[in-house]
């Protein structure tokens, strides 16, 4: 075999793993959105593999009899007030992290580190207690609470990158000018930071958008779109569940193609 | 020069974070264990022992710790292969990648039914062999005496679901090693593989730990996917949580089930920092 066929092989290789996970990750999304538009009657059809005649009832039954748009504003609820909570209390932790020295900086970052990989969610049990104690037992502040507890060490860590990357010069530049500290941090470092913050606030509110252990366990009738499809689903006929996944993955559909350069550079970095 | 800042300022503007992670982190720890451990005012095991005894218990912990063990490590080969290939230029790759990274901003609830159109007994997959002739009934994958298969098709679904975490930091990582070290290797005649051993592969040790980190974590607390395929066919241990929390209300047992994988969670943390904190102090300051 010479070099040449050689390589065309590896290309047609190559292509055929790609053409393989296209097919792997599109193919559902595909289908089950074409389910959820389906009529029944041809779900249940062995000889209909996929459905020819569409409707909305199912979907608009979902949404408007069974709950799911109420559902699906109180997310968007639970997630605005996890990124406004997460943001008041991280930015000014993330900037002064990122522009002072003073003792025990180091223990805060590394406990805001540790504090990112540990599984907030999973204490909502133990908070149920302050919870009933407190009135914020099946609200939707108490959910966003709880959210913005788990993405506050993120929030402060991505911050303080992301100040430490804007120049402290400019900032004291402007207090030259005779600029307070607050005013040249407004007037200068924030709008500099801008695209970070919106990554990190991208960041938080799909992570409560898609948050459902502590959203179930802290709720039983103000529930978010994940907590209500997990006890919906649990007794629905199979086409309300396409219904849900799609009502769920629209949204994150339209986000990844909207923002998807965006999202691989920030997610990768802000992971880490 | 800056005005000079009172020395309490940066602690000022730390305070408010760290009060607000000790209440709603450190509180329910603490409730927790009270919770667990203290009964009729006192220290009790009773809870302890009704939480271990539970027909559910040991089942739980052995289906999520055989999950972790099967996905993780799987999860990180096929993101190595994702993203070696996504660092390239080719045909389509825009369409790739936008569906790889789809699953990233998809509730683990809304991936499990996405599935479910997919493998239930009338779904696409069951449909489409039958009407090719390659089965003549259709393949069970849900009930409780297809436990085996239910344990397999949740990997599966997770492996599509959750593999993009690794997928991006990896890719994040790969996309800063720099073009000259892998250009001096192939000047010395290092071939694909002794490149990817050598070379890549160490570079990227920092992104595989975090990431491997991250999704070990994520992946002791998998609850929304098995409850929305499986229930409790499958018992895990956020599952038997949530359960107990919500359908039989013992708390106790609910927050023994918690903290064990808080604990469970933290054990592998500190492990992790013991790894990296130098590089990170250094490369941080």
């Amino acid at each position: 075999m010479n070099e040449k066929t050689m390589h065309e092989l590896r290309k047609i290789g190559f292509y055929t793993f790609i053409f393989i996970v296209i097919i792997w990750m599109g193919v559902p999304l595909l289908v089950s959105t074409l389910y959820a538009f389906g009529v029944p009657d041809e779900y249940y059809n062995p000889h209909r593999i996929i459905p020819f005649h569409f409707t909305l009832k199912t979907i608009k039954m979902l949404l408007f009899t069974l709950g799911g748009w109420n559902a699906l504003k109180n997310s968007v609820i639970v997630a605005t007030l996890a990124i406004i909570i997460s943001f008041a209390l991280g930015l000014p932790a993330g900037y002064s992290i990122a522009r002072f020295i003073f003792p025990g900086k180091d223990t805060i970052k590394l406990g805001m580190l540790a504090l990112k990989i540990f599984p907030v969610p999973i204490m909502a049990v133990p908070l149920v207690m302050l919870y009933i104690r407190l009135h914020l037992i099946d609200t939707r502040l108490g959910v966003a609470l709880a959210h913005s507890a788990g993405a506050l060490p993120l929030v402060v860590l991505i911050t303080a990158s992301i100040f430490a990357g804007t120049s402290a010069e400019l900032e004291e530049a402007g207090m030259v000018f005779g600029l307070t500290r607050f005013q040249s941090f407004l007037k200068i470092t924030l709008p500099l930071a801008l695209p970070g913050l919106a990554a990190a606030a991208m960041f938080t509110f799909v992570g409560s958008w898609n948050e459902v252990f502590a959203a179930s366990v802290l709720t039983f009738s103000h529930r978010t779109l994940p907590a209500l499809m997990l006890t919906l689903m649990q007794t629905a006929p199979d086409y309300y569940k396409f219904a849900a996944a799609f009502i769920m993955a629209f949204p994150a559909m339209i986000y990844v193609a909207v923002a998807r350069k965006y999202l691989i550079s920030m997610w990768g970095i802000a992971l880490k | 020069m800056a005005k000079k800042v009172s020395k309490y300022v940066p602690y000022l503007l730390v305070a408010p974070a760290l009060i607000y992670l000790g209440i709603f982190i450190g509180y329910p720890m603490i409730e927790g264990i009270k919770l667990v451990f203290y009964e009729n005012g006192g220290f009790s095991l009773a809870t302890v022992h009704r939480a271990i005894n539970n027909y559910y218990f040991w089942p739980a912990l052995k289906n999520t710790l055989g999950l972790v063990v099967i996905i993780v490590p799987s999860q990180l080969i096929l993101a190595l292969i994702f993203a070696l290939a996504m660092n390239k230029v080719f045909k389509g790759r825009n369409v790739a990648l936008t569906l790889l990274i789809i699953p990233m901003t998809l509730s683990d609830i809304a991936a499990g039914l996405i599935w479910y159109s997919i493998l239930s007994p009338s779904g696409f997959m069951n449909k489409l062999l039958l009407n090719l002739g390659l089965i003549h009934a259709p393949i069970q994958l849900f009930g409780y005496q297809f436990h085996t298969r239910e344990f397999i098709m949740l990997v599966f679904v997770e492996l599509w679901r959750s593999t993009v975490t690794i997928f991006v930091i990896v890719l994040a990582g790969l996309q800063m090693i720099s073009q000259e070290y892998i250009e001096a290797a192939e000047v010395f005649g290092a071939g694909y593989w002794t490149r990817l051993r050598r070379i890549i592969i160490p570079l990227l040790k920092p992104s595989i730990q975090t990431a491997l980190l991250l999704r070990t974590i994520y992946a002791f607390s998998i609850f929304g996917i098995v409850w929305v395929l499986v229930g409790r066919d499958i018992p895990v241990l956020a599952g038997e949580a949530y359960y107990q929390v919500t359908q039989i209300k013992d708390y106790g047992v609910g927050a023994f089930y918690a903290l064990l994988i808080a604990i469970m969670s933290l054990a592998i943390g500190i492990v992790y920092l013991k790894l990296t904190k130098a590089e990170y102090l250094e490369v941080r300051r």
